[in-house]
């Protein structure tokens, strides 16, 4: 036995990657299946899956609607619709303002003094490595009517003698957005950080040497060299903001709905497993759409592990 | 040139960056030090020791802890100290496992061809590219559906009874860390070179001792970076953990959470406070291990 | 000692599939016998399959056809530390976590030596590479050519029957490298241990070795003593590889036992007496070889066969040589004149456009089989 198996390299590389390949396939693989296969389904009246084939929680996710104002049969209702879109957009916003604001950081830190980049990257990561909810609730409390904020801002205003009345910022899609941006700010500037901190020092050199300033030197070398790192914090950024729900339900309230919000209340409030399924699948397909594209343009860099 | 030469632009940019990572923190620090049980302004340092606490509408006049109050509200908390013992038994367990089998995955796809290879290496990606609350549901529904079954088919009463608790939500931790850590420790094998490994064999060491006393030794700061990841991952890890837990397998996060859909006492500012300290300070020592084993003349 | 070979290889062949999913032959159908007590080398380019072959010995690799021996015993797929040989590796692989002393105790034990047995074993192996004292630095704190000593001490502390050494002395630079040639050679003699020895670089081989396989493409190309495969190439790719070679194209005009004649049309002349090998027949398209310092340059037009008129077109000179290239009929030839006299006189160099006469002696000339 012990000799076959010293003899059959494959038979070792199986043993070896089977614990995992069975855990993933029994709590990941599995588990998207069916997923699946419920967004097909019915809901029973107590709220359980009827396994049957029906495109009706698709259908009703892309505006179907039966419950019509004017007295129609049947007409659109964009309500699912806008969900999706928002979810989106507001992902691509988040992206954006991440990588303008990791950008600069990651560029300061890669050009720092190497004894020093240590210490900043160390300020990146506390801010990161404390709790998820814990931040979402530190912008709930600046965000507020009394909140520092607009505490800071009054007592500016006082100053300058102009009237101020606090802003209400919690509850609002820019809320969500600031949320948003600072979770995810930290998993761009890890690797961006890395790709600007492999670029060879003499590249630069060469570019000067070449007869490039600083502005064509950050355009033709440093910008598309660090690539792989923007590409791969993308990834680690857009698609958990697309799913996250906690930051639109503490500071977007009810007001700023996203899809993760959707799917958890077919789950938890609405009891609609068929319809959350369908929301959670169309999430994501979405993903790996905008994933597939992103990454086939990009590639898909090593960066993505070091972060 | 002077490549450490940063613009104007660059350093401002980050000054800024800097502040608006931080400036959350400061506040949440500051608020938990907060006189007003009703946490909404801060109303300044609760100024007094006394006996007992003094309460003055929703103001604390004075207490046995003085302006540390809310720290001691949160000792004697039993929820908190619930919760803090699910999170962790979750993140030792969870961790541990994960970093055995995600190594030995990162080992098989490093080394050796096999024909799930494909397969095995693709699915790592799924925690990567698929949101997380996408897993969370779908693990949420196989085990609903799979308890009530087993439940009903069985006949299975009380105690018996299959529910969420602490073992889905470990199992569950596991499966999104394992990629994680294979991913990890796969890419410190890239760089590995095999001839060590038969320069052990060679010398008359078989596969076991070969592994235990050459391999293992040099991977092994890639295993621990790997099982650090896979450590903060579930200790911060509120999504999974929101879909998969039961009565009993409340953790920090969910109980946070919970928290913040109701009265938010200045108590949750003191537990954040807590967390970041311990946060701070294991990671200054792990920074600071790692500079001197850098240091050491190996 | 069993066997009259230490390591034997009776019709390997290893094949691997190709990234691109052919199927490659590395070593095929090679077979070689290693004497007790030789140094052995195979040489050739990267890819000739000299590595594999010596990793089926080590048992890093199996073959797919054949069987290696070692001490007689066939090895089947006996794992590598089941096997009383030992490498030297190209990149050294020293356990960069354990000392100097730790890397050479480990081997010992593994076989289960006791400590005091581990530490004079590793005292003496370590006085043999001239390393006494180190034994508690790690790897990384030695020098290139220290790391490649205890590369070397690691695997003689095991006392292996055969040592393996995988261009041990690839990373070294040319001066340290050319002292350990002569080192390892006299350690050799004197521990009487078998070496094989894997190297591209043929002045190293034919510095050390015994004898020497010339290997390309998974073949033995030529099998003999670095003499003979020098003076007595039996191929083109031998006469091209080691060494330098003037190849011009021929006929054989008359043959007989022991010594042919060939037509030489680059020359416009016939090339005559030279000594031949088995299988050559009259008519036959040949290469005519002949080594660059074998040619004779003489300026008068002597009375002897086998001269040919030049013209120089080009001198190098290089020390301890001076490279004269020269065209004859068409014929390009080099040939490498030894600097026996200063050449500090400008008149002592050829001019180019110079003509001269070139005298090939037929006992230097090899006529090969065209491929």
């Amino acid at each position: 036995m012990l000799k076959r198996l010293r003899e059959s390299k494959s038979a070792q590389g199986t043993l070896l990657a089977l614990p995992t390949t069975v855990w993933l396939f029994v709590l990941l693989i599995i588990p998207l299946i069916l997923t699946a296969v419920v967004s097909f389904g019915k809901r029973s009246p107590d709220g359980n899956v009827i396994y049957t084939f029906t495109l009706d929680n698709y259908i009703r996710l892309f505006g179907y609607s039966t419950n019509c104002a004017s007295g129609q049969a049947a007409c659109f209702d964009p309500l699912y619709v806008n969900i999706l879109l928002r979810s989106l957009s507001l992902a691509f916003n988040t992206t954006v303002l991440v990588i303008s604001l990791a950008y600069p950081l990651a560029y300061f830190i890669a050009r720092s003094h190497p004894k020093q980049r240590n210490t900043y990257l160390f300020m990146v990561l506390i801010p990161l490595w404390t709790n998820f909810v814990i931040r979402v609730y530190a912008w709930m409390m600046l965000l507020r009517k009394e909140g520092a904020i607009n505490i800071i801002i009054g007592w500016v205003m006082n100053l300058l003698h102009i009237p101020f009345t606090p802003l209400e910022m919690l509850y609002t899609p820019g809320a969500v957005l600031v949320g948003m941006v600072y979770e995810f700010l930290p998993f761009m500037i890890l690797p961006i950080y890395t790709s600007l901190e492999k670029i060879d020092l003499s590249l630069y050199e060469a570019a000067a040497d070449l007869g490039a300033n600083s502005i064509k030197t950050f355009l033709r070398v440093t910008l598309p060299l660090s690539m792989p790192g923007v590409v791969a914090g993308t990834i680690l950024v857009f698609i958990p903001v697309m799913g996250t729900f906690i930051v639109s339900d503490i500071l977007g309230g009810r007001q700023v709905i996203l899809v993760g919000n959707l799917i958890q209340r077919q789950f938890l409030d609405a009891r609609d497993p068929t319809f959350g399924s369908a929301a959670s699948l169309i999430l994501m397909v979405m993903t790996l759409i905008v994933t597939y594209f992103y990454t086939r343009k990009f590639g898909f860099g090593e960066e993505i592990v070091v972060a | 040139m002077n490549p450490f030469r940063r613009s104007p632009f660059v350093i401002a940019a980050t000054i800024l960056v800097y502040v608006f990572l931080y400036a959350p923190i400061v506040g949440l620090v500051l608020y938990s030090f907060n006189a007003s049980r009703a946490n909404v302004t801060f109303e300044g340092f609760i100024p007094a020791f006394s006996d007992r606490v003094v309460m003055d509408g929703s103001m604390v006049k004075s207490s046995p802890c003085g302006p540390f109050h809310w720290y001691c509200e949160l000792s004697k908390n039993r929820d908190v100290a619930e919760a803090a013992g699910n999170t962790l038994t979750i993140a030792f367990t969870a961790t541990i496992i994960s970093t055995i089998i995600g190594t030995m995955a990162a080992l098989a796809l490093q080394r050796y061809n096999f024909k799930m290879k494909p397969f095995s290496q693709l699915s790592l990606y799924i925690p990567i590219v698929i949101p997380e609350i996408v897993m969370g549901i779908g693990i949420l529904t196989l085990f609903s559906q799979v308890f009530g079954w087993m439940n009903d088919t069985f006949n299975l009463v009380g105690s018996a009874r299959l529910s969420m608790g602490i073992m889905t939500v470990t199992a569950s931790h596991i499966a999104f860390m394992v990629p994680f850590v294979a991913l990890v420790v796969q890419a410190r094998l890239t760089g590995f070179d095999k001839s060590y490994e038969e320069a052990a064999m060679d010398l008359g060491a078989n596969e076991w001792i070969t592994f235990r006393r050459v391999t293992l030794p040099m991977i092994l700061p890639g295993v621990l970076s790997g099982a650090l990841l896979a450590f903060t991952l579930s200790l911060d890890d509120f999504v999974i953990t929101f879909f998969t837990n039961g009565p009993g397998s409340t953790t920090l996060p969910i109980y946070v959470y919970g928290l913040l859909r109701r009265i938010i006492t200045p108590q949750v500012n003191a537990l954040s406070t807590v967390w970041i300290m311990v946060v701070f300070l294991a990671v200054l020592a792990i920074q600071i291990l790692q500079n001197r084993e850098q240091k050491k003349p190996s | 000692m069993t066997s009259e070979f230490a390591v034997e290889l009776r019709d390997v062949v290893k094949r691997f599939i190709t990234p691109e999913g052919n199927d490659m032959a590395a070593v095929d159908h090679v077979t070689m016998q290693i004497k007790n007590g030789e140094f052995f080398s195979m040489l050739g380019s990267s890819g000739c399959g000299k590595t594999t072959s010596l990793r089926m010995v080590a048992g890093f690799e199996w073959p797919t056809e054949g069987e290696v021996y070692i001490e007689g015993k066939a090895m089947g797929h006996t794992p590598p530390f089941q096997r009383k040989v030992n490498t030297v590796f190209q990149s050294y692989a020293l356990f960069q976590h354990m000392t100097v002393f730790q890397n050479l105790a480990f081997g010992l034990e593994m076989e289960g030596a006791k400590e005091d047995e581990i530490k004079k074993r590793v005292g003496r192996a370590l006085e043999m590479v001239q390393l006494t004292g180190m034994d508690r630095r790690k790897p990384k704190q030695l020098s290139g050519g220290q790391q490649q000593r205890v590369a070397l001490a690691r695997a003689l502390v095991k006392t292996p029957d055969v040592l393996l050494l995988d261009e041990p002395l690839g990373a070294l630079d040319l001066k340290l490298r050319k002292e350990m040639q002569l080192e390892l050679k006299a350690l050799q003699q004197q521990l009487g241990i078998t070496f094989i020895y894997v190297t591209h670089d043929q002045e190293e081989a034919l510095t050390m070795s015994d004898r020497i396989a010339v290997m390309s493409k998974g073949k033995i190309q030529q099998l003999g003593t670095p003499v003979e495969i020098y003076e007595r190439p039996t191929n083109k790719f031998v006469a091209d590889f080691i060494g330098e070679s003037n190849f011009l194209e021929g006929k054989i005009k008359s043959i007989s036992k022991k010594e042919a004649s060939v037509f030489v049309p680059s020359l416009n002349a016939e090339v005559v007496g030279m000594p031949i090998s088995e299988g050559l027949v009259k008519g036959e398209e040949v290469i005519v070889s002949i080594r660059p310092e074998k040619i004779r340059i003489a300026e008068k037009d002597a009375v002897n066969q086998n001269m040919f008129r030049a013209t120089v077109t080009n001198t190098v000179y290089i020390g301890v040589d001076t490279k004269v290239f020269v065209d004859a009929h068409g014929a390009k030839l080099k040939v490498w004149e030894q600097n026996r006299i200063s050449r500090l006189d400008p008149k002592s160099f050829y001019t180019v456009g110079q003509e001269v006469w070139l005298m090939l002696l037929p006992e230097n000339t090899i006529v090969l089989k065209k491929d």
